[in-house]
């Protein structure tokens, strides 16, 4: 069965406004930016957004008004600092952010998938992060040793929302690259959407299952959306533009630029065909593939 | 009140300061170490030593890449494709960190807003002249503080960047002294160093940070009045050794552009 949506309908169907939303899963790499322009340009309230990490797609929700908390680790842009949306929106705001570090997110949505309540670690013991945190709860081992741990409360999301480099049409997908924490994602999740720059025949990905990190049953939504993941690097297809986190970062330091930049690259544009447009024929060239570097093939013959 | 306490100038001022604390953390890390890099300036401490002293270190990123051999060229965050690209390994985020905690990372480096007396590190929250001042979080730094079997942190020399205490716990350092770690339930780990922009602390066996080197060129009255706290110091204070000729080389190969050394 064909799950073939565009992201207008993709986003429409499955990210209802108050949902928890997890997306960037893959850390600086193949983060779902077009799924998100969308989400602001319906103008989705109430959401709460989940990630360990997040390279401006988050400042940018945060900044268009479509977020209530924030469940993550780490909220800027990478390679120059702070993110100016994130900042306001809890110093003058006062938008509730649960503390988290990498690891905990991992272990939270990990507990999600596996169906059990939390899960226990040594991180984080003494770190003032869960203090009032009602995602960490003292505990002591019951086994020899009786040491004192962090119970990590189990993370489910409404929505998992990942950018991948080809899936079919019902959602088996591969992915390559780093993972992060995407596979325990889509398990802990209770809907799915895959944005793929590439659609492909169920044979390609039935070729190499060791690749399939995405088994199609767990998926709602598949979307076709080249440079769907841009101006974060999608590997084998397009490198990271860096230019373009640095201008966001001086383009943005007030809430009227901030409006103007949403403005100019998401609610003025119809869909991601239109923003690529903007961008540029040159520019998007320029972050192709430059060298090609094919892994060797794996025989799955017997 | 400058005293002889003032270490030589460099003759020529012949590197960047960045260059500097990138050649002393790089030498923190020893051949065949399992180490969590990090962004910005211990990404290319940890090229710095693979091609100089420590040529089968292992560098492992919170995003799941294991790597035996730095990146080709220079990157600005760890999932850069070029960074993916040959990599020892690629996969998820739980796997390095289930390496950290289980006891097998030898160093990890980290940067930080504050860092106090007893190594504590927050980048979380600071207050600032007109309140709060919402820093983006911990990342996987909490992690590395918590459980690698010690950790390097650099960041500028000041006042406000150095407190007496932290003003919010982000990362676990010695906490308040001796023994604290273990009171806490950390199974191991704390501080070794924290490279400065003027020095180089180290930690005594009760925790608390002392003055280890002075950089060429700064004085040591300069270092303490610029130490949130009576920062401990001995005698005489060495000099943080200069970097030398290979290591300013593999530096200057890499960040052509001096994007994060200048």
């Amino acid at each position: 069965m064909s799950k073939l949506l565009t992201m207008r309908q993709a986003i429409a169907d499955l990210v209802p406004d108050g949902a928890s939303v997890a997306l960037g899963l893959q850390m600086e790499q193949m983060i779902p930016f077009a799924a998100g322009h969308e989400i602001v340009r319906q103008k989705k309230k109430s959401l709460t957004l989940i990630g360990p990490i997040s390279d401006i797609l988050f400042d940018q929700l945060i900044g268009a008004g479509c977020v209530d908390k924030v469940i993550a680790a780490w909220v800027g842009n990478v390679m120059m600092g702070s993110a100016y949306n994130f900042r306001r929106a809890v110093e003058q705001d006062g938008m509730k952010v649960f503390n988290m570090t990498n690891f905990t997110v991992a272990l939270a949505l990990q507990a999600g998938a596996m169906g059990v309540p939390f899960f226990p670690t040594r991180t984080a013991l003494g770190s003032d992060t869960t203090k009032g945190n009602h995602f960490y709860y003292q505990i002591f081992s019951p086994f020899e040793g009786k040491e004192s741990l962090w119970a990590v409360r189990a993370l489910t999301p409404d929505v998992t929302i990942v950018h991948v480099q080809r899936a079919d049409r019902e959602g088996n997908a591969h992915c390559w690259g780093n993972f992060g924490v995407m596979i325990e994602g889509i398990r802990a999740a209770q809907r799915v959407i895959v944005v793929a720059e590439e659609i492909v025949e169920p044979e390609v990905i039935a070729s190499d299952p060791n690749r399939t990190v995405i088994p199609g049953f767990l998926v709602n939504a598949v979307v076709e959306c080249p440079h769907g993941a841009h101006p974060s690097p999608v590997q084998g297809y397009y490198k990271r533009d860096d230019a373009f986190f640095r201008q966001y970062h001086e383009q943005t330091k007030t809430k009227p630029d901030t409006e103007a930049w949403l403005t100019r690259w998401v609610y003025d544009l119809a869909d991601r065909q239109a923003y690529m447009n903007q961008l540029g024929a040159c520019r998007v060239d320029g972050l192709g593939v430059k060298q090609h570097a094919y892994a060797a093939q794996a025989d799955f013959g017997y | 009140m400058t005293t002889s306490t003032t270490n030589p100038t460099p003759a020529s001022q012949a590197y960047a300061m960045g260059e500097l604390m990138v050649v002393t953390a790089a030498r923190e890390i020893r051949d065949r170490e399992v180490v969590f890099v990090g962004m910005r300036l211990p990404l290319i401490a940890f090229v710095v030593a693979k091609k100089t002293h420590a040529p089968n270190a292992v560098g492992l990123f919170e995003n799941g890449v294991i790597r035996s051999t730095p990146a080709p060229e220079l990157i600005y965050t760890m999932a850069d494709p070029p960074n993916i690209l040959g990599a020892t390994q690629c996969l998820d985020m739980l796997g390095v960190m289930s390496l950290l905690q289980s006891g097998r990372v030898h160093l990890g480096f980290l940067g930080a807003a504050e860092v106090d007396r007893f190594g504590n590190l927050n980048s979380t929250e600071v207050t600032g002249a007109k309140g709060v001042i919402r820093l983006p979080g911990s990342g996987g730094a909490c992690d590395i503080a918590s459980l690698a079997q010690r950790f390097v942190a650099l960041l500028e020399h000041s006042k406000q960047r150095l407190p007496e205490r932290v003003s919010f716990l982000t990362s676990p350092g010695n906490g308040d002294g001796h023994a604290w770690r273990q009171r806490v339930g950390l199974p191991r780990g704390g501080p070794a160093a924290v490279i400065t922009t003027k020095a180089v602390l180290r930690f005594s066996q009760d925790g608390e940070a002392y003055l280890a080197s002075v950089h060429p060129g700064i004085e040591t009255e300069d270092v303490l009045d610029n130490t949130g706290w009576p920062l401990r110091y001995g005698r005489q204070v060495a000099p943080t050794p200069e970097p030398s000729a290979a290591e300013l080389q593999a530096i200057r190969e890499y960040d052509k552009e001096g994007f994060w050394t200048s």
